[in-house]
Protein backbone atom coordinates (compact mmCIF):
# COMPACT_ATOMS: atom_id res chain seq x y z
CA UNK A 1 0.00 0.00 0.00
CA UNK A 2 1.17 3.63 -0.58
CA UNK A 3 1.76 5.85 2.07
CA UNK A 4 -0.47 8.89 2.03
CA UNK A 5 1.61 11.91 0.77
CA UNK A 6 2.21 14.34 3.91
CA UNK A 7 0.97 17.32 1.02
CA UNK A 8 -2.63 16.55 0.98
CA UNK A 9 -4.86 19.13 2.04
CA UNK A 10 -7.40 16.56 3.46
CA UNK A 11 -7.49 16.69 7.07
CA UNK A 12 -8.76 13.26 7.46
CA UNK A 13 -6.13 11.46 5.99
CA UNK A 14 -3.16 14.05 8.06
CA UNK A 15 -1.30 12.07 10.32
CA UNK A 16 -3.01 12.80 13.72
CA UNK A 17 -0.51 15.29 15.63
CA UNK A 18 -1.12 14.10 19.07
CA UNK A 19 -0.82 17.25 21.81
CA UNK A 20 2.69 16.58 23.90
CA UNK A 21 1.64 15.63 27.01
CA UNK A 22 4.61 16.42 29.51
CA UNK A 23 2.52 16.98 32.48
CA UNK A 24 0.85 12.72 31.69
CA UNK A 25 4.73 11.66 31.18
CA UNK A 26 5.72 13.38 34.73
CA UNK A 27 2.55 11.77 36.19
CA UNK A 28 3.69 8.35 35.04
CA UNK A 29 7.00 8.54 36.80
CA UNK A 30 5.80 10.09 39.80
CA UNK A 31 3.51 6.91 40.32
CA UNK A 32 5.91 4.85 39.52
CA UNK A 33 7.94 6.06 42.08
CA UNK A 34 5.57 5.52 44.41
CA UNK A 35 5.66 2.33 43.43
CA UNK A 36 9.22 1.97 43.76
CA UNK A 37 11.92 1.34 46.28
CA UNK A 38 12.49 4.93 46.86
CA UNK A 39 8.72 6.04 48.34
CA UNK A 40 9.64 3.66 51.17
CA UNK A 41 12.53 6.42 51.86
CA UNK A 42 10.13 9.24 51.46
CA UNK A 43 7.07 8.18 53.35
CA UNK A 44 9.76 7.25 56.64
CA UNK A 45 11.86 10.64 55.62
CA UNK A 46 8.24 12.74 55.53
CA UNK A 47 7.12 11.06 58.65
CA UNK A 48 10.50 11.92 60.52
CA UNK A 49 10.50 15.75 59.21
CA UNK A 50 6.43 15.99 59.93
CA UNK A 51 7.28 14.65 63.79
CA UNK A 52 10.70 17.32 63.71
CA UNK A 53 7.75 20.38 62.54
CA UNK A 54 5.78 19.43 65.30
CA UNK A 55 8.50 19.12 67.62
CA UNK A 56 9.26 22.78 66.12
CA UNK A 57 5.83 24.22 67.81
CA UNK A 58 6.50 22.82 71.17
CA UNK A 59 6.63 25.14 74.08
CA UNK A 60 10.30 25.76 74.87
CA UNK A 61 9.86 24.68 78.82
CA UNK A 62 9.57 20.68 78.28
CA UNK A 63 11.66 18.45 76.17
CA UNK A 64 10.79 18.62 72.44
CA UNK A 65 8.46 16.10 70.85
CA UNK A 66 11.09 14.55 68.73
CA UNK A 67 13.77 14.30 71.60
CA UNK A 68 10.81 12.55 73.62
CA UNK A 69 9.74 10.28 70.41
CA UNK A 70 13.24 9.48 69.91
CA UNK A 71 13.81 8.94 73.36
CA UNK A 72 10.86 6.42 73.54
CA UNK A 73 11.86 4.76 70.14
CA UNK A 74 13.85 1.69 71.25
CA UNK A 75 11.72 0.53 74.11
CA UNK A 76 8.87 0.66 71.54
CA UNK A 77 11.67 -0.73 69.12
CA UNK A 78 11.69 -3.95 71.55
CA UNK A 79 8.36 -4.27 71.62
CA UNK A 80 7.58 -4.49 67.77
CA UNK A 81 10.69 -6.94 67.68
CA UNK A 82 8.36 -8.82 70.42
CA UNK A 83 5.83 -8.58 68.30
CA UNK A 84 8.03 -9.81 64.92
CA UNK A 85 9.36 -13.22 67.10
CA UNK A 86 5.37 -13.97 68.05
CA UNK A 87 4.58 -13.38 63.75
CA UNK A 88 7.75 -15.96 63.00
CA UNK A 89 6.88 -18.28 65.65
CA UNK A 90 2.74 -18.28 64.86
CA UNK A 91 4.11 -18.84 61.29
CA UNK A 92 5.90 -21.72 61.61
CA UNK A 93 3.04 -23.27 63.56
CA UNK A 94 0.70 -22.07 61.29
CA UNK A 95 2.19 -23.52 58.14
CA UNK A 96 3.12 -26.59 59.41
CA UNK A 97 -0.67 -27.23 60.48
CA UNK A 98 -1.72 -25.42 57.52
CA UNK A 99 0.26 -27.80 55.01
CA UNK A 100 -1.55 -31.01 56.58
CA UNK A 101 -4.84 -29.47 56.77
CA UNK A 102 -4.34 -28.49 53.10
CA UNK A 103 -3.62 -31.78 51.92
CA UNK A 104 -6.25 -33.11 54.09
CA UNK A 105 -8.57 -31.62 51.65
CA UNK A 106 -7.09 -33.17 48.54
CA UNK A 107 -7.14 -36.35 50.31
CA UNK A 108 -8.85 -39.70 48.63
CA UNK A 109 -10.65 -40.85 51.83
CA UNK A 110 -14.19 -38.83 52.37
CA UNK A 111 -14.07 -38.22 55.60
CA UNK A 112 -10.60 -37.02 55.76
CA UNK A 113 -11.31 -34.44 53.23
CA UNK A 114 -14.84 -33.59 54.55
CA UNK A 115 -13.46 -32.91 57.77
CA UNK A 116 -10.34 -30.78 56.95
CA UNK A 117 -12.64 -28.14 54.57
CA UNK A 118 -15.02 -27.74 57.46
CA UNK A 119 -11.78 -27.21 59.53
CA UNK A 120 -10.18 -25.02 56.97
CA UNK A 121 -13.81 -23.02 56.38
CA UNK A 122 -14.58 -22.70 60.30
CA UNK A 123 -11.05 -21.02 60.29
CA UNK A 124 -10.58 -19.11 58.20
CA UNK A 125 -14.22 -17.26 58.32
CA UNK A 126 -14.34 -16.44 62.14
CA UNK A 127 -12.59 -13.18 63.28
CA UNK A 128 -8.91 -13.39 64.32
CA UNK A 129 -9.81 -11.98 67.47
CA UNK A 130 -12.10 -14.04 68.61
CA UNK A 131 -10.05 -17.22 67.49
CA UNK A 132 -7.38 -15.48 70.18
CA UNK A 133 -9.95 -15.02 72.81
CA UNK A 134 -11.26 -18.19 71.96
CA UNK A 135 -7.19 -19.31 72.66
CA UNK A 136 -6.45 -17.24 75.44
CA UNK A 137 -9.29 -18.64 77.11
CA UNK A 138 -9.84 -22.20 76.52
CA UNK A 139 -6.28 -23.49 76.87
CA UNK A 140 -5.83 -24.24 80.22
CA UNK A 141 -2.96 -22.40 82.21
CA UNK A 142 -1.22 -25.42 82.35
CA UNK A 143 -0.67 -29.35 81.50
CA UNK A 144 0.21 -32.68 82.79
CA UNK A 145 2.10 -34.85 80.96
CA UNK A 146 2.71 -38.04 83.03
CA UNK A 147 4.11 -36.47 86.11
CA UNK A 148 5.05 -32.95 85.15
CA UNK A 149 3.42 -30.13 84.79
CA UNK A 150 4.18 -27.49 82.28
CA UNK A 151 2.83 -24.20 82.25
CA UNK A 152 1.49 -22.54 79.31
CA UNK A 153 2.41 -18.94 79.46
CA UNK A 154 0.16 -15.94 77.79
CA UNK A 155 2.29 -15.27 74.91
CA UNK A 156 2.24 -19.31 73.85
CA UNK A 157 -1.57 -19.37 74.37
CA UNK A 158 -1.36 -16.21 71.58
CA UNK A 159 1.00 -17.98 69.04
CA UNK A 160 -1.32 -21.03 69.20
CA UNK A 161 -4.36 -18.42 68.78
CA UNK A 162 -2.69 -16.79 65.95
CA UNK A 163 -1.92 -19.39 64.62
CA UNK A 164 -5.66 -20.85 63.80
CA UNK A 165 -6.60 -18.48 61.37
CA UNK A 166 -3.06 -19.07 59.72
CA UNK A 167 -3.23 -22.66 59.35
CA UNK A 168 -6.71 -22.53 57.57
CA UNK A 169 -5.11 -19.52 55.53
CA UNK A 170 -2.25 -21.69 54.39
CA UNK A 171 -4.65 -24.79 53.89
CA UNK A 172 -6.28 -22.50 51.05
CA UNK A 173 -3.26 -21.50 49.30
CA UNK A 174 -1.94 -25.37 49.37
CA UNK A 175 -4.94 -26.47 47.65
CA UNK A 176 -5.32 -23.51 45.55
CA UNK A 177 -1.50 -23.66 44.52
CA UNK A 178 -2.03 -27.91 43.77
CA UNK A 179 -5.36 -27.43 41.90
CA UNK A 180 -3.76 -24.75 39.86
CA UNK A 181 -1.54 -27.37 38.34
CA UNK A 182 -3.11 -29.12 35.37
CA UNK A 183 -4.65 -32.57 36.02
CA UNK A 184 -2.87 -33.68 32.49
CA UNK A 185 0.35 -33.67 35.41
CA UNK A 186 -1.52 -36.11 37.73
CA UNK A 187 -2.54 -38.22 34.61
CA UNK A 188 0.86 -38.43 32.77
CA UNK A 189 2.40 -39.39 36.16
CA UNK A 190 -0.35 -41.83 36.59
CA UNK A 191 0.83 -43.66 33.25
CA UNK A 192 4.46 -43.54 34.24
CA UNK A 193 3.35 -45.69 37.03
CA UNK A 194 4.34 -43.32 39.78
CA UNK A 195 2.17 -43.63 43.33
CA UNK A 196 0.03 -40.92 44.28
CA UNK A 197 2.49 -39.50 46.80
CA UNK A 198 5.54 -39.80 44.59
CA UNK A 199 3.07 -37.67 41.71
CA UNK A 200 2.47 -35.60 44.64
CA UNK A 201 6.28 -35.05 45.82
CA UNK A 202 7.77 -35.14 43.53
CA UNK A 203 5.68 -33.49 40.53
CA UNK A 204 3.06 -31.54 41.49
CA UNK A 205 4.09 -29.62 44.93
CA UNK A 206 7.42 -28.89 43.37
CA UNK A 207 5.92 -26.91 40.80
CA UNK A 208 3.36 -25.56 43.19
CA UNK A 209 5.51 -24.25 45.88
CA UNK A 210 6.55 -21.56 43.54
CA UNK A 211 2.71 -20.19 43.66
CA UNK A 212 1.91 -20.69 46.89
CA UNK A 213 5.23 -18.55 47.85
CA UNK A 214 3.75 -14.69 47.15
CA UNK A 215 0.21 -15.87 48.85
CA UNK A 216 2.15 -17.07 51.56
CA UNK A 217 4.27 -14.03 52.45
CA UNK A 218 1.08 -11.75 51.95
CA UNK A 219 -0.49 -14.24 54.57
CA UNK A 220 2.65 -13.40 56.75
CA UNK A 221 2.04 -9.53 56.38
CA UNK A 222 -1.15 -9.84 57.29
CA UNK A 223 -0.16 -11.88 60.36
CA UNK A 224 2.66 -9.02 61.58
CA UNK A 225 -0.05 -6.69 61.16
CA UNK A 226 -2.60 -9.02 63.32
CA UNK A 227 -0.26 -9.68 66.22
CA UNK A 228 -0.80 -6.36 67.61
CA UNK A 229 -4.36 -8.08 68.77
CA UNK A 230 -2.14 -9.38 71.66
CA UNK A 231 -2.34 -6.08 73.12
CA UNK A 232 -6.57 -6.39 73.08
CA UNK A 233 -5.87 -9.88 75.20
CA UNK A 234 -3.30 -8.69 77.80
CA UNK A 235 0.30 -9.42 76.54
CA UNK A 236 2.74 -6.41 76.64
CA UNK A 237 3.73 -5.64 72.87
CA UNK A 238 4.70 -3.05 70.66
CA UNK A 239 1.10 -1.30 70.86
CA UNK A 240 0.69 -1.54 74.70
CA UNK A 241 4.38 -0.23 75.31
CA UNK A 242 3.07 3.16 73.14
CA UNK A 243 0.17 3.76 75.30
CA UNK A 244 2.33 3.05 78.32
CA UNK A 245 4.72 6.04 77.32
CA UNK A 246 1.47 8.00 76.51
CA UNK A 247 0.24 7.74 79.98
CA UNK A 248 4.04 7.91 81.83
CA UNK A 249 4.25 11.23 79.27
CA UNK A 250 0.70 12.28 80.00
CA UNK A 251 0.80 14.90 77.11
CA UNK A 252 -2.16 14.91 74.55
CA UNK A 253 0.24 16.86 71.68
CA UNK A 254 2.04 13.14 72.17
CA UNK A 255 -0.71 10.99 70.90
CA UNK A 256 -0.28 12.06 67.09
CA UNK A 257 3.86 11.26 66.87
CA UNK A 258 3.45 8.35 68.79
CA UNK A 259 1.28 6.04 67.19
CA UNK A 260 2.70 7.62 63.97
CA UNK A 261 5.97 5.86 65.02
CA UNK A 262 3.91 2.71 66.01
CA UNK A 263 2.63 2.81 62.40
CA UNK A 264 5.61 3.75 60.50
CA UNK A 265 6.98 0.47 62.27
CA UNK A 266 4.73 -1.77 61.09
CA UNK A 267 4.62 -0.43 57.55
CA UNK A 268 8.97 -0.26 57.26
CA UNK A 269 8.52 -3.87 57.81
CA UNK A 270 5.24 -4.96 56.00
CA UNK A 271 6.17 -2.50 53.06
CA UNK A 272 9.18 -3.92 51.98
CA UNK A 273 7.37 -7.88 52.19
CA UNK A 274 4.46 -6.35 49.81
CA UNK A 275 6.88 -5.10 47.42
CA UNK A 276 8.92 -8.56 47.32
CA UNK A 277 5.97 -9.99 46.99
CA UNK A 278 4.66 -8.60 43.98
CA UNK A 279 8.23 -8.62 42.27
CA UNK A 280 7.85 -12.84 43.10
CA UNK A 281 4.36 -12.76 41.50
CA UNK A 282 5.55 -11.06 38.28
CA UNK A 283 8.53 -13.27 38.22
CA UNK A 284 6.59 -16.94 38.87
CA UNK A 285 3.80 -15.93 36.56
CA UNK A 286 3.86 -19.17 34.16
CA UNK A 287 2.27 -20.65 32.27
CA UNK A 288 2.21 -24.72 33.08
CA UNK B 1 -40.43 -20.55 72.95
CA UNK B 2 -41.04 -21.55 76.33
CA UNK B 3 -39.50 -25.19 75.78
CA UNK B 4 -36.46 -23.98 74.08
CA UNK B 5 -35.80 -22.01 77.23
CA UNK B 6 -36.89 -24.48 79.56
CA UNK B 7 -34.27 -27.17 77.30
CA UNK B 8 -31.38 -24.80 77.74
CA UNK B 9 -32.12 -24.12 81.16
CA UNK B 10 -32.03 -27.72 82.12
CA UNK B 11 -29.06 -28.30 80.13
CA UNK B 12 -27.26 -25.63 82.48
CA UNK B 13 -28.95 -27.17 85.98
CA UNK B 14 -27.90 -31.21 84.60
CA UNK B 15 -24.81 -30.52 82.52
CA UNK B 16 -23.16 -27.63 83.33
CA UNK B 17 -23.35 -26.19 79.43
CA UNK B 18 -24.93 -22.79 80.55
CA UNK B 19 -25.88 -21.07 77.15
CA UNK B 20 -27.41 -18.05 79.35
CA UNK B 21 -28.52 -16.08 76.14
CA UNK B 22 -31.24 -18.75 75.25
CA UNK B 23 -32.91 -18.51 78.62
CA UNK B 24 -32.09 -15.23 80.51
CA UNK B 25 -33.62 -12.13 78.83
CA UNK B 26 -31.40 -9.99 79.89
CA UNK B 27 -28.66 -11.52 78.81
CA UNK B 28 -30.24 -12.02 75.24
CA UNK B 29 -31.15 -8.68 74.84
CA UNK B 30 -27.26 -7.67 75.37
CA UNK B 31 -26.42 -10.44 72.70
CA UNK B 32 -29.05 -9.28 69.99
CA UNK B 33 -28.26 -5.46 70.83
CA UNK B 34 -24.18 -6.97 70.09
CA UNK B 35 -25.77 -8.40 67.08
CA UNK B 36 -27.39 -5.65 65.50
CA UNK B 37 -24.38 -3.69 66.07
CA UNK B 38 -22.33 -5.46 64.35
CA UNK B 39 -24.74 -6.21 61.07
CA UNK B 40 -25.12 -2.21 61.32
CA UNK B 41 -21.62 -1.32 61.91
CA UNK B 42 -20.73 -3.70 59.10
CA UNK B 43 -23.43 -2.35 56.38
CA UNK B 44 -22.45 1.09 57.21
CA UNK B 45 -18.59 -0.01 56.39
CA UNK B 46 -19.19 -1.87 53.44
CA UNK B 47 -21.24 1.31 51.74
CA UNK B 48 -18.98 3.55 52.61
CA UNK B 49 -15.88 1.67 52.16
CA UNK B 50 -17.21 0.51 48.12
CA UNK B 51 -17.66 4.67 47.66
CA UNK B 52 -14.34 5.10 49.32
CA UNK B 53 -13.22 2.71 46.06
CA UNK B 54 -15.18 3.59 43.78
CA UNK B 55 -13.89 7.09 44.20
CA UNK B 56 -9.91 6.47 44.75
CA UNK B 57 -10.33 3.94 41.95
CA UNK B 58 -11.53 6.84 39.61
CA UNK B 59 -8.72 9.69 41.17
CA UNK B 60 -6.25 6.81 40.32
CA UNK B 61 -7.23 6.82 36.67
CA UNK B 62 -7.16 10.98 36.87
CA UNK B 63 -4.42 12.81 34.38
CA UNK B 64 -2.64 14.59 37.49
CA UNK B 65 -0.22 13.03 38.72
CA UNK B 66 -0.11 14.78 41.89
CA UNK B 67 -3.61 13.12 42.46
CA UNK B 68 -2.34 9.75 41.29
CA UNK B 69 0.51 10.02 43.89
CA UNK B 70 -1.48 10.65 46.81
CA UNK B 71 -4.48 7.65 45.92
CA UNK B 72 -1.27 5.14 45.92
CA UNK B 73 0.19 6.56 49.28
CA UNK B 74 -3.49 6.13 50.76
CA UNK B 75 -3.59 2.76 49.88
CA UNK B 76 0.01 1.80 50.61
CA UNK B 77 -0.31 3.49 54.02
CA UNK B 78 -4.05 1.33 54.87
CA UNK B 79 -2.47 -1.79 53.16
CA UNK B 80 0.64 -1.97 55.27
CA UNK B 81 0.18 -0.99 58.75
CA UNK B 82 -2.09 -3.20 61.56
CA UNK B 83 -5.91 -2.22 61.26
CA UNK B 84 -5.94 -1.90 65.21
CA UNK B 85 -2.96 0.68 65.55
CA UNK B 86 -4.82 2.81 62.79
CA UNK B 87 -7.94 2.39 64.99
CA UNK B 88 -6.13 3.84 68.15
CA UNK B 89 -4.17 6.00 65.66
CA UNK B 90 -7.58 7.89 64.89
CA UNK B 91 -9.47 7.15 67.87
CA UNK B 92 -6.86 8.48 71.01
CA UNK B 93 -4.53 10.32 68.67
CA UNK B 94 -6.50 12.00 65.90
CA UNK B 95 -9.11 12.60 68.31
CA UNK B 96 -7.12 14.30 70.40
CA UNK B 97 -6.04 16.60 68.04
CA UNK B 98 -9.46 17.96 66.94
CA UNK B 99 -11.88 20.17 68.69
CA UNK B 100 -14.20 18.95 71.41
CA UNK B 101 -17.98 20.10 71.10
CA UNK B 102 -20.30 20.67 73.70
CA UNK B 103 -23.32 18.48 73.69
CA UNK B 104 -26.80 19.24 74.47
CA UNK B 105 -26.31 18.32 78.28
CA UNK B 106 -23.66 21.21 78.29
CA UNK B 107 -20.79 18.75 79.08
CA UNK B 108 -17.52 18.74 76.37
CA UNK B 109 -17.56 15.69 74.14
CA UNK B 110 -15.06 14.71 71.18
CA UNK B 111 -16.24 15.59 67.73
CA UNK B 112 -16.43 11.83 66.79
CA UNK B 113 -17.41 9.23 69.37
CA UNK B 114 -15.72 5.66 69.12
CA UNK B 115 -18.44 4.34 66.94
CA UNK B 116 -18.08 7.30 64.61
CA UNK B 117 -14.46 6.37 64.00
CA UNK B 118 -14.43 2.45 63.74
CA UNK B 119 -16.91 3.44 61.04
CA UNK B 120 -13.69 5.93 59.50
CA UNK B 121 -11.31 4.06 59.99
CA UNK B 122 -12.40 0.53 58.74
CA UNK B 123 -14.31 2.02 55.50
CA UNK B 124 -10.34 3.18 54.74
CA UNK B 125 -8.73 0.29 55.49
CA UNK B 126 -11.23 -1.36 53.44
CA UNK B 127 -11.84 1.13 50.98
CA UNK B 128 -7.72 1.02 49.76
CA UNK B 129 -8.21 -2.88 49.58
CA UNK B 130 -11.30 -1.61 47.14
CA UNK B 131 -9.28 0.88 45.62
CA UNK B 132 -6.75 -1.82 44.33
CA UNK B 133 -9.54 -4.59 43.42
CA UNK B 134 -11.88 -2.18 41.45
CA UNK B 135 -8.24 -0.73 39.70
CA UNK B 136 -7.23 -4.41 38.59
CA UNK B 137 -11.27 -4.33 37.60
CA UNK B 138 -10.66 -1.49 35.67
CA UNK B 139 -7.39 -2.56 33.89
CA UNK B 140 -9.33 -6.16 32.23
CA UNK B 141 -11.90 -3.46 31.20
CA UNK B 142 -10.32 -3.79 27.27
CA UNK B 143 -9.15 -0.64 26.26
CA UNK B 144 -11.15 -1.35 22.81
CA UNK B 145 -14.26 -0.75 24.88
CA UNK B 146 -13.40 2.49 26.81
CA UNK B 147 -11.86 3.70 23.31
CA UNK B 148 -15.28 2.66 21.52
CA UNK B 149 -17.23 4.63 24.07
CA UNK B 150 -15.50 7.45 23.01
CA UNK B 151 -15.88 7.42 19.81
CA UNK B 152 -19.51 7.01 20.42
CA UNK B 153 -19.05 10.72 22.44
CA UNK B 154 -19.19 9.92 25.79
CA UNK B 155 -17.07 11.81 28.20
CA UNK B 156 -14.78 10.60 30.61
CA UNK B 157 -17.14 10.55 33.95
CA UNK B 158 -20.16 9.34 31.38
CA UNK B 159 -17.86 5.97 29.78
CA UNK B 160 -16.87 5.38 33.67
CA UNK B 161 -20.62 5.51 34.70
CA UNK B 162 -22.08 3.43 31.77
CA UNK B 163 -19.71 1.67 30.59
CA UNK B 164 -16.37 0.66 32.51
CA UNK B 165 -17.44 0.40 35.66
CA UNK B 166 -20.54 -2.23 35.30
CA UNK B 167 -17.89 -4.08 33.46
CA UNK B 168 -15.34 -3.93 35.56
CA UNK B 169 -17.47 -4.55 38.65
CA UNK B 170 -18.95 -7.63 37.43
CA UNK B 171 -15.14 -8.85 36.77
CA UNK B 172 -14.16 -7.60 40.56
CA UNK B 173 -16.72 -9.10 42.41
CA UNK B 174 -15.17 -12.43 43.72
CA UNK B 175 -12.19 -10.17 44.93
CA UNK B 176 -14.54 -7.58 46.29
CA UNK B 177 -16.75 -10.23 48.58
CA UNK B 178 -13.33 -12.02 49.91
CA UNK B 179 -12.49 -8.06 50.95
CA UNK B 180 -15.72 -7.46 52.21
CA UNK B 181 -15.77 -10.86 54.42
CA UNK B 182 -12.49 -9.59 55.47
CA UNK B 183 -14.26 -6.21 56.46
CA UNK B 184 -16.47 -7.89 58.69
CA UNK B 185 -14.18 -9.71 60.17
CA UNK B 186 -12.15 -7.07 61.30
CA UNK B 187 -15.39 -5.24 63.00
CA UNK B 188 -14.41 -6.92 66.30
CA UNK B 189 -11.62 -4.97 66.34
CA UNK B 190 -13.96 -2.30 67.23
CA UNK B 191 -14.07 -3.83 70.77
CA UNK B 192 -11.02 -2.47 71.42
CA UNK B 193 -12.26 1.00 71.47
CA UNK B 194 -15.36 0.20 73.66
CA UNK B 195 -18.05 -0.26 70.46
CA UNK B 196 -20.95 -2.31 71.74
CA UNK B 197 -20.50 -4.56 69.46
CA UNK B 198 -20.92 -8.46 69.26
CA UNK B 199 -17.62 -9.26 70.73
CA UNK B 200 -17.93 -6.67 73.41
CA UNK B 201 -21.52 -8.07 74.15
CA UNK B 202 -20.16 -11.83 74.49
CA UNK B 203 -17.49 -10.67 76.70
CA UNK B 204 -19.88 -8.61 79.07
CA UNK B 205 -21.87 -12.10 78.90
CA UNK B 206 -18.67 -14.58 79.63
CA UNK B 207 -17.76 -12.06 82.18
CA UNK B 208 -20.70 -11.90 84.55
CA UNK B 209 -21.58 -15.48 84.26
CA UNK B 210 -18.37 -16.82 83.74
CA UNK B 211 -19.44 -19.82 80.63
CA UNK B 212 -16.56 -18.40 78.20
CA UNK B 213 -16.31 -22.16 76.64
CA UNK B 214 -20.38 -21.86 75.52
CA UNK B 215 -20.21 -18.11 74.67
CA UNK B 216 -17.15 -18.52 72.59
CA UNK B 217 -18.53 -21.19 70.47
CA UNK B 218 -22.21 -19.07 70.06
CA UNK B 219 -19.81 -16.08 69.17
CA UNK B 220 -17.71 -18.20 66.75
CA UNK B 221 -21.10 -19.60 65.15
CA UNK B 222 -22.83 -16.31 65.15
CA UNK B 223 -19.80 -14.57 62.97
CA UNK B 224 -19.46 -17.73 60.56
CA UNK B 225 -23.42 -17.28 59.85
CA UNK B 226 -22.94 -13.91 59.07
CA UNK B 227 -19.91 -14.54 56.66
CA UNK B 228 -21.92 -17.24 55.16
CA UNK B 229 -24.68 -14.37 54.55
CA UNK B 230 -22.33 -11.97 53.44
CA UNK B 231 -21.10 -14.38 51.40
CA UNK B 232 -24.53 -16.45 49.93
CA UNK B 233 -25.32 -12.52 49.29
CA UNK B 234 -22.37 -11.80 47.26
CA UNK B 235 -22.92 -14.90 45.42
CA UNK B 236 -26.77 -14.20 44.46
CA UNK B 237 -25.60 -10.48 43.43
CA UNK B 238 -23.17 -12.10 40.99
CA UNK B 239 -25.67 -14.33 39.34
CA UNK B 240 -27.82 -11.77 39.18
CA UNK B 241 -25.68 -9.30 37.23
CA UNK B 242 -24.03 -12.15 34.80
CA UNK B 243 -24.37 -11.02 31.43
CA UNK B 244 -24.99 -14.18 29.54
CA UNK B 245 -22.02 -14.43 26.72
CA UNK B 246 -19.60 -12.11 28.63
CA UNK B 247 -17.57 -14.34 30.51
CA UNK B 248 -14.77 -11.97 32.07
Amino acid sequence: MKPVANGSDLPVLLPIRLPALPASEFGDRLVAFFASRRAFVAIVVLAASSVAAAAAADAPMRPGIFETVLKWAPLIGTGFLFNLAISVASMMVGTLAGVLLGLGQISLLRPVRAISWVATQFFRNSPWLVLLFFAMFLLPFEIRIGGFVVSLPAWFKAIIGLALPVMANVAEIVRGGINSVPVGQWESAESLAFSRMQTLWRIILPQAVKRMIPPWMNLYAILTMATTLISVVGIQDAMTLTRGALVAEARTELYLPFYSLLLLYFFAYCYPIARLTQRLERRYAVKL
Amino acid sequence: MQAIADWFKWLANAHGINVSIAYDAFDRTRFLTGLSTTVWLSVVCIVLSIFVGLVGAWFQGARSPLVRACVAAFVQFFRNTPPLVQLAFFYFAVSAALPMVTDPFGQKVPLVNNVGWAIISFSLFAGAFNIEIFRSGIEAVPSATTEAAEALGYTRVQSYVYVVLPLAFRICLPALGNNLVNLVKTTTLAYAIGVPELLYAAAQVWSEVLNVREMMVVLLITYIVIVAVLVGVMQRWERMLRIPGYNA
